[in-house]
């Protein structure tokens, strides 16, 4: 049964491991992913050729080390990489969900996770660690498993999605349903692709995981192949030839449905709301450690979504570490080479392993 | 209006500081601490470890705070200035301000906030009233600059010193109330506790406190 009070029949989950499951089956780490990330956290994507998209965190002798940790990162449901979403085909029809598939919340995500965590007979996860959309999985595990989280890691994340945030999406969304071949949702039966429409979404969100510092030290004002305007609508210059590649890259590998239910999910997330508005009640008598890390250019996750869950997890008497990175690369930077945040994640980690005796 | 509390023996052998040794000596086994301004985290390693504290921390710097992350103590970027009104009362039964007063902008309000959050305060400061300070005053005609306070006025983040009398008096305002109160010299040792005010605010290079709301 999901949030949106539909039950799902039959559903699949899709899952990476890597390293070993000790003989306690005590150093389970779960890797959550952010809005348009998938399960091949640390192992080449066999859908891009690409390397994981998080290998800086996880892997050998890596903050998250795959040489002492049992990693698992799973698809989330309403995705697109062999979970069960909209593009998966309703038993009741034959034929691909699309808008039939339920909406889902980050607590269905995290509810479909714990099943899969049952099925691989852990009972604790040693640590659950995650950024953006996967930082929000991480503080719902907390809030609804709190006695099977030993420690938890939220980066550049919110206990809730802001008014501009949820613009932002809706955006996006109103680009792909604008897309004529987007038919209503209907577009796999039909023969089509709301590829432009899933395109220009992907190129107004990209913006938001950037920072202006970063977009000029990486772009400025530079043309793109030519040393003047070409008084045309062409790709001028290098940001905008960037960012359609990003559009055209994007829409190879993403489902355009995916993309509205995955969104639209995030939207939902409000972590108090729960809990009668109060986020500090959310995680009363918890058990947990937290370590939560924001960064100072992020403008989509800003410190400040991070300072309400410190303070809130100080109001329940929970232990938490926080920091905030300083960086120049925006909301993007938590993907990124920061040493720092490294430093903190290892030092954050390792200390909980201690305490979890775990070599 | 304070007892003034035997010294505690001090103990150098460890490496450990002995105006911490005297902040632990104040602080009762298995209590719940705020460390605030708690640099590396030694202060709180050591209460961890000897007083069996729930030690939490705060700290401006990301180098401090990521010091303490690695010893797995939890503490938060923050600064005393702006982040103590996000704590509820009665939150820990002791609020440590380890050398951290004269570094903060509102000190009057920072010590409010200690005795509200904390069921009990600990502040321990640098003594401008200590007799070198007053030497360097009085006959170089220069702002002091030793090792307890290395730096040149211009770039000290220490912008509200006082003297032990002048906190003392603050304690009053505040309506706080000393449970005990200790010095130390130059060389680390206590001042002798049966010496009047005076003679503490003239030979102690440190003030430790322990205040409780009235």
């Amino acid at each position: 049964m999901m949030d949106a009070g539909t039950p799902l029949s039959s559903w699949q989950i899709a899952y990476q491991t890597y390293g070993t499951l000790n003989a306690d089956r005590s150093n389970a780490v779960l890797i959550c992913h952010a809005l348009t990330g998938d399960q091949h956290v640390a192992n080449v994507s066999p859908v891009t050729g690409k390397s994981g998209w998080w290998t800086t965190m996880i892997g050998p002798g890596k903050p998250v080390d795959t040489d002492r940790f049992f990693v698992i990162c799973a698809n989330v449901i309403g995705g697109c990489m062999g979970t069960t979403g909209p593009a998966s085909i309703n038993p009741a029809t034959g034929e691909p969900y699309a808008l039939d598939f339920p909406v889902v919340t980050i607590r269905d995500m995290v509810r479909a996770q714990a099943a899969l965590i049952d099925r691989l007979g852990i009972e604790k996860l040693f640590c659950v660690v995650g950024g953006s959309m996967g930082g929000m999985q991480v503080l719902q595990w907390a809030a609804s498993y709190p006695g099977r989280v030993f420690a938890a890691l939220p980066i550049a994340t919110a206990a809730r999605h802001s008014a501009q945030n949820i613009a932002f999406h809706e955006v996006g969304r109103q680009a792909v349903m604008a897309d004529p071949d987007w038919r209503g949702g209907r577009y796999l039966s039909e023969g089509t692709r709301p590829s432009k429409g899933l395109a220009v979404a992907r190129m107004g969100a990209h913006i938001t995981y950037l920072s202006e510092m970063a977009l000029h030290r990486k772009f400025g004002r530079n043309y793109q192949d030519r040393s003047a305007p070409t008084f045309s609508f062409d790709a001028d210059f290098q940001i905008e030839s960037y960012l359609r590649y990003q559009g055209l890259s994007f829409v190879e590998r993403f489902d355009a449905n995916s993309y509205l239910y995955v969104t639209r999910a995030m939207d939902y997330f409000d972590l108090a709301a729960e809990h009668g508005g109060s986020l500090a009640r959310v995680f009363k008598g918890s058990a947990t450690r937290f370590c939560v890390i924001s960064f100072t250019s992020d403008w989509l996750f800003p410190t400040s979504d991070s300072r309400a869950i410190v303070h809130a997890l100080n109001a329940a008497a929970a232990s938490v570490g926080f920091v905030e990175i300083e960086s120049d690369k925006g909301h993007d930077a938590f993907l990124l080479d920061e040493p720092e945040m490294f430093a903190a994640a290892r030092g954050f980690i390792d200390a909980a392993a201690r305490a979890r005796g775990i070599a | 209006m304070t007892s003034q509390a035997a010294l505690p023996p001090t103990d150098d052998r460890l490496g450990h500081r002995l105006d911490f040794l005297l902040v632990a000596d104040m602080v009762e086994p298995g209590s719940r601490v705020l460390d605030i301004g708690c640099g590396d985290g030694a202060l709180l390693s050591l209460l961890r470890e000897r007083r069996n504290v729930d030690g939490r921390g705060i700290e401006i710097s990301r180098e401090g705070v990521n010091a303490c992350l690695a010893k797995g103590l939890p503490v938060i970027q923050g600064d005393a200035d702006t982040d103590l009104v996000d704590y509820p009362d009665d939150a820990f039964d002791y609020v440590i301000l380890s050398q951290t007063i004269q570094a903060t902008r509102q000190p009057k309000a920072v010590l409010e906030q200690l005795l509200r959050i904390g069921r009990r305060a600990i502040v321990s400061f640098p003594n401008f009233g200590h007799w070198r300070v007053r030497l360097d005053l009085a006959f170089r005609g220069r702002m002091p600059v030793s090792e307890n306070l290395p730096y040149a006025w211009y770039d000290t983040p220490n912008i509200h010193f006082c003297t032990i009398r002048d906190f003392v008096e603050l304690c009053a305002e505040v309506g706080a109330q000393m449970e005990k109160a200790a010095a130390l010299d130059a060389g680390g040792s206590p001042v002798r506790m049966t010496l009047p005010w005076w003679v503490w605010n003239l030979l102690g290079e440190q003030g430790v406190f322990l205040l409780k709301r009235r």
